[in-house]
């Protein structure tokens, strides 16, 4: 099933500006796919998410999620509890005072009754592995917990798609690993659509499919590995290839025979195969 | 300056239940002219270790000189030491405040140099945005707030830099920046450390990063240093920092991995050394069949 859809979306963020930060967006993203977005600062990523949600809408074209319009004012609570959206600040997701009841604050709002909710914030907190901190503190916890209880709050509503902004650029190596474990877990075992902006080229490796926004286009579309190995292309958007692909690159350049590598695994890998080649 | 800490101890929150040991002792000396880098991850004391270094943290246990300030001793001269000292934080674009951008960056000098007269003060923040790469004419009566995310970093920079520290010390200074900003923030960097600024010590959690531009790094872990030495000597003992629960850079995974294979590189683990020391054993190699 179409989880997404833009049809030939633009959206400037003045008035009756010419100026746009979306411009001739066309894309659809099916039901179940893991799909990250790259791109410069600027270059339109964050609008393209906010664009998901309903947060902003179109100033031309259309969305779809699930087939409902984003422009249709009466869908717009609908839309939301099905794609949820985790920014990239873990300080500024933060709504009550203990673990449990941020949790809640999602399915409060849209009414679910009181018995359910205590399931869902099990549900939850399961989901992300904080359940030992039900009822912590958020403010004393590290900032990969933070993300995860933001993300649990976003589970809460069970949406069908989540939306990632940047939620891993503020956190240490192993709070961006325990967010992104918990991404692909929820992708790979409840089939969660998930859509995932990001700067960092080696956590696009871990998607199913890459979409490079530049300028307001999306400029290139498909699976990382093919999207790497157009590395001139990927330049002219001023993007880096993974650090592994861009020594790989230096070597085949110098006339090395080596196979095209994007990980530390794969170029070790390609690396011996080259020189113990008889 | 030279900086060195002996036996440096910190507790947060003391005598209360949240007490925590931030501090454990820590011994580190960074010589004047280094590109230092601070590795460990959130909660292994590297930012309160930084924070002491231009006494925002008072000195509680133990012994620290910066340069000539000792600052232990209670009759230091904090605000000239702070002068000297520059400190730029974790997202410093959210600290910006003023109503333009040239009222920002004078903010610092306003402070520590109340005898500058206006032109001299407009010289010098002309040259600190001129130096962070921003045009003084086309910046100077913006508010910092309508700037894209790069420019108020730098803007933020220019604020700190303005005083001409000869110490540079910036918390994740490439955070939440794309690898192209990353990447000229960097470069930034080296510009400014090859003149009047002396000393540049940078925390990051990302280890290619300390590879690819520090000369030397300390990896902080609970609250001490656990390994000092050169990104080469720091990063040829891989199994330790994973023990440490760190990552490693991209060229040591690999050369790791190489080495169970019985391929022995020896590098400084940036990107071209490591490149240079494959092609070199592949060419010995092509050199022998060709024999």
């Amino acid at each position: 099933m179409e989880a997404v859809r833009f049809d030939n979306v633009k959206f400037s963020y003045e008035e009756d500006g010419q100026d746009y930060a979306v411009n001739g967006v066309s894309l659809s993203v099916e039901e179940g796919e893991f799909v990250a977005v790259l791109g410069r600062n600027g270059s339109g990523k964050s609008t393209l998410a906010k664009l998901i949600n309903a947060l902003l809408v179109p100033t031309e074209g259309k969305v779809t999620v699930f087939g409902m319009d984003t422009l249709d004012a009466k869908m717009t609570f609908e839309i939301r509890k099905n794609a949820g959206m985790v920014f990239q600040n873990p300080d500024n997701q933060t709504v009550a005072s203990v673990v449990e009841d941020d949790v809640a604050f999602g399915p409060e709002n849209i009414g679910v009754p009181r018995e359910e909710i205590g399931k869902r914030i099990e549900f939850a907190l399961d989901a992300v592995g904080m359940q030992e901190f039900r009822h912590a503190t958020p403010s004393r916890l590290s900032g990969g917990q933070k993300q995860r209880v933001a993300i649990a709050g976003v589970l809460a509503i069970l949406p069908k798609i989540m939306i990632l902004d940047e939620s891993t650029a503020m956190l240490d190596p192993r709070g961006r690993r325990e967010v992104m474990e918990v991404i692909k877990r929820l992708n790979r075992e409840r089939g969660m659509t998930v859509i995932l902006i990001t700067h960092f080229m080696d956590e696009a490796l871990q998607a199913d499919r890459a979409i490079v926004m530049h300028r307001g286009e999306a400029v290139m579309d498909g699976p990382p590995e093919e999207i790497f190995a157009r590395s001139e292309e990927l330049e002219t958007y001023n993007l880096t290839l993974p650090r592994a692909a861009a020594v790989c690159k230096a070597l085949q350049a110098a006339g090395m025979p080596v196979n095209n590598a994007f990980t530390a695994e794969e170029l070790a890998e390609a690396i011996c195969a080259s020189l113990q080649r008889g | 300056m030279r900086i060195v800490a002996k036996g440096l101890t910190y507790t947060y929150d003391p005598k209360s239940p949240f007490a925590s040991h931030a501090l454990n002792g820590v011994d580190l000396t960074i010589e004047e002219g280094e590109f230092y880098g601070i590795i460990g991850h959130t909660g292994s004391g590297k930012s309160t270790f930084v924070q002491h270094l231009n006494a925002l943290i008072r000195l509680t246990g133990g012994s620290l000189r910066v340069g000539d300030y000792d600052l232990a001793d209670k009759k230091c001269k904090f605000i000239e030491l702070r002068s000297k000292v520059g400190m730029v934080f974790q997202y410093p674009e959210y600290q910006l405040f003023a109503e333009t951008v040239e009222k920002d960056v004078a903010f610092g000098l306003k402070n520590f140099r109340k005898d500058m007269g206006e032109e001299e003060r407009a010289a010098a923040v002309r040259e600190a945005l001129e130096t962070v790469g921003l045009s003084y004419a086309e910046m100077e009566g913006r508010s910092p707030f309508e700037l894209s995310g790069g420019q108020k970093r730098r803007v933020a920079i220019a604020g700190v830099i303005v005083t001409k520290p000869e110490v540079l010390i910036l918390d994740e200074p490439a955070a939440g920046l794309d690898p192209l900003g990353k990447q000229e923030l960097m470069e930034l960097l080296h510009r400014i450390h090859g003149g009047w600024c002396k000393t540049v010590v940078i925390v990051s959690h990302d280890m290619d990063e300390i590879a690819e531009n520090c000369t030397r790094a300390a990896v902080f872990s609970e609250g001490r240093v656990a390994m000092e030495g050169t990104p080469a000597e720091i990063f040829a003992r891989s199994e330790e920092l994973f023990a440490l629960g760190l990552d490693v850079p991209v060229t040591a995974r690999c050369a790791l991995l190489l080495k169970e294979r019985g391929i022995g590189i020896e590098t400084d683990y940036t990107c071209r050394d490591f490149a240079d020391k494959v092609l070199a054993l592949w060419r010995a190699k092509e050199g022998g069949h060709a024999q």
